[in-house]
């Protein structure tokens, strides 16, 4: 009995601001300072100067492609879809925690995602940006593709195949990240707005004056703006269900042994969850520490966040046990051959480093202790990062290296081209996320400020 | 009302320092009988708009009329091309693939409807405005960030320079300031 009084009483939920935050001008000063200052830190100059040398990869991977082909990457017979497919799902899947945080958690009234929704919707466009890099190169010559991806009037008198997954991809990640700018920019006008009013040099004044579009914060524009971003809320989370269902109907509409199954749609979007949220804290606990910007990311949002990492992460651990009883229960050999060969074949530790890294490491997330320290949440976060890549490669590579009949098994083995495009990708998400930092207001001001109004 | 009066202002502006005041000293102006007024704040007011007598956006309805035509246009482009304009068999699938459609259908309604939201807002408010009048009051700058303003503007019929200064000086401002056009 003596340890139930020891335990400390229960607290009610800590507010969505810390406390050094008191008024209206302290909010602005603070997160336009980010921004007009003089004293960039030596963090920002790192990371920018580690984005810029990994986007080399891009930059010579990318021509060296387009001159010689898609023969440069380690592609082969029945493994047509290598890291190009891998990384494409890997880099969508981390953008879509971005919508979720700005759009769904809109919707359910969770006050405190306001201070992360704009620097995780940054990193929605970033990352789409990056994945559609993939496809794209993955055609070889982007340019001729064009007629099989967008249904335009061409000389040929063709158009898309409306039946392939492939031009719903196109049309799904299009409009994704059409909408994701537009809801975007549209956060962004009030914002833009206070920096016009805060800029001191006069091409600053123009180039916010003409960004904010001339806001000047009436009360009925506050009123259709507020119902504009409503709606957009709300046509965002239909929207980022469907891409990633979209983008798993890339596999499972095809009849490869492991792609065809139903658990395929609602498996990959908590797998978007899961790693989207596993890169918004790789990106914010730094950020928070370089900022101090502990009174507006607190603990109650590690913690929150981590949270969602658990039941998204469970999620799909439910979604590999499913595949694992699918394909059994299926009675088709080649289904269970397949989970054999995927759980002991060649690339069997591939998988177990899937689970481990994806299923194992996120359990630590149950104990307060981990959620709520920022140096190990990070690590588990980065195992995340790794997992989901690894999830991608063992539906990829697994079903496809061996095909139907023995005569045309082949493994798969990546080429220095594959690895150089792939971390170029992540070379240009952290150039264009540091640039968003250094002259973006990385936290919604407006939205912030209503906080306060509940505070006092 | 004066016609000179008019044509130099913009209107009369008084300045708050929080939400409260400003939303007491917009229901006061209402009830005075003012009705061409507007509020400038820093962060949206619940019941600001409505007090100053907002008419109720139909955005909604726009958006929602959009979507239909979204939804249209998706599978119709679908049906044209496929069915309609250059038939081809692939793999053995009906030229009318319905469920195949489907999810273009979606893509293109909400495309069409979240554009129709945003530009909708834009347009709805007269958006970009680079240049207005209340720009020129000297703490306007701060109305992105701290300050709340009021303002009766010189069209309202009982507008009079002095009658209405005098008026907002009486709602407890911290500041009444003419706006120069």
């Amino acid at each position: 009995m003596s340890e139930a009084i020891d335990k400390t009483p229960y607290q009610p939920p800590v507010d969505e601001l810390g406390p050094g935050q008191t008024s209206y001008t302290s909010i602005t000063d603070k997160i336009t300072g980010i921004v007009f200052t003089r004293n960039t830190p030596l963090f920002w100059f790192i990371s920018f100067a580690v984005g810029f040398l990994l986007l080399h990869g891009l930059m010579i991977g990318a021509p060296y492609l387009l001159y010689e082909g898609v023969g440069i990457w380690g592609l082969n017979n029945p493994v047509g879809w290598g890291w190009a497919i891998i990384n494409f799902v890997w880099w969508i899947g981390i953008g879509h925690a971005g919508t979720l945080i700005s759009a769904v958690l809109l919707l359910f009234r969770q006050k405190w995602r306001t201070s992360i929704n704009r620097a995780a919707e940054a990193m929605t466009i970033f990352a789409v940006l990056c994945a559609a890099q993939f496809p794209l190169l993955h055609t070889g010559r982007p340019w001729l593709a064009a007629y099989w991806l967008l249904p335009y009037p061409n000389s040929m008198a063709m158009w898309v195949n409306f039946r392939s997954p492939l031009i719903w991809d196109v049309f799904a990640v299009t409009t994704y990240l059409t909408v994701s700018l537009v809801f975007w920019y549209v956060g962004l006008i009030p914002d833009f707005a206070s920096f016009r009013d805060r800029a001191k040099a006069r091409i600053v004044q123009i180039i916010f004056g003409f960004l904010s579009l001339g806001w000047r914060g009436s009360a009925f524009h506050w009123e259709r703006y507020e119902m504009a971003s409503l709606l957009l809320a709300g046509l965002s989370t239909p929207l980022v269900l469907s891409v990633h269902t979209i983008v798993s109907f890339d596999f499972s509409t095809g009849i490869i042994p492991g792609w065809h199954t139903t658990i395929f749609p609602p498996y990959f979007v908590a797998g978007a969850v899961f790693a989207g949220f596993a890169m918004v804290l790789t990106l914010m606990i730094p950020l928070r520490k370089v900022y101090g910007l502990y009174d507006f990311i607190t603990d109650r949002h590690l913690n929150n966040m981590s949270k969602i990492m658990l039941a998204s992460g469970l999620i799909v651990g439910y979604g590999y046990f499913m595949e694992v009883v699918i394909a059994q229960y299926s009675g088709s050999i080649w289904e269970m051959y397949m989970m054999r060969n995927r759980m002991g074949g060649p690339y069997g530790n591939y998988y177990w480093a899937l689970i481990l890294t994806n299923i194992a490491a996120p359990q630590l997330l149950w104990f307060r202790y981990f959620r709520l320290h920022p140096i190990w949440l990070w690590i588990i976060c980065q195992f995340i990062n790794v997992g989901m890549w690894l999830e991608r490669f063992v539906i990829v590579v697994t079903s496809l290296h061996r095909d139907y009949l023995p005569s045309s098994w082949e493994m798969f083995s990546p080429t220095i081209w594959d690895a150089a495009i792939y971390i170029g990708t992540m070379g240009l998400f952290i150039i264009l996320f540091f640039l968003f930092v250094r002259g973006f207001p990385i936290i919604s001001i407006h939205e912030i400020r209503t906080l306060l109004t509940k505070h006092k | 009302m004066h016609q000179e009066e008019e044509s130099s202002h913009h209107g009369v502006m008084a300045q708050f320092d929080n939400p409260d005041d400003l939303l007491a000293a917009a229901r006061a102006t209402f009830a005075a009988g003012y009705r061409k007024l507007d509020a400038y704040s820093p962060l949206p007011i619940h019941g600001l708009a409505d007090a100053i007598g907002y008419k109720r956006t139909r955005l909604p309805w726009l958006v929602f009329c959009m979507g239909i035509i979204g939804a249209i246009a998706g599978y119709s482009l679908c049906y044209w091309t496929s069915v309609v304009d250059y038939p081809i068999n692939i793999g053995g699938r009906p030229h009318h693939s319905g469920v195949s459609f489907i999810p273009i259908t979606f893509e293109v309604t909400i495309l069409f409807s979240a554009m129709t939201s945003a530009f909708g807002m834009l347009i709805a408010n007269g958006l970009p405005h680079p240049y207005h009048p209340v720009f020129n009051v000297e703490n306007f700058s701060r109305a992105s960030s701290d300050l709340f303003f009021l303002c009766i503007e010189s069209e309202d019929d009982k507008f009079d320079l002095d009658q209405t200064t005098a008026f907002l000086q009486s709602l407890n401002p911290q500041e009444v300031s003419h706006v120069e056009r």
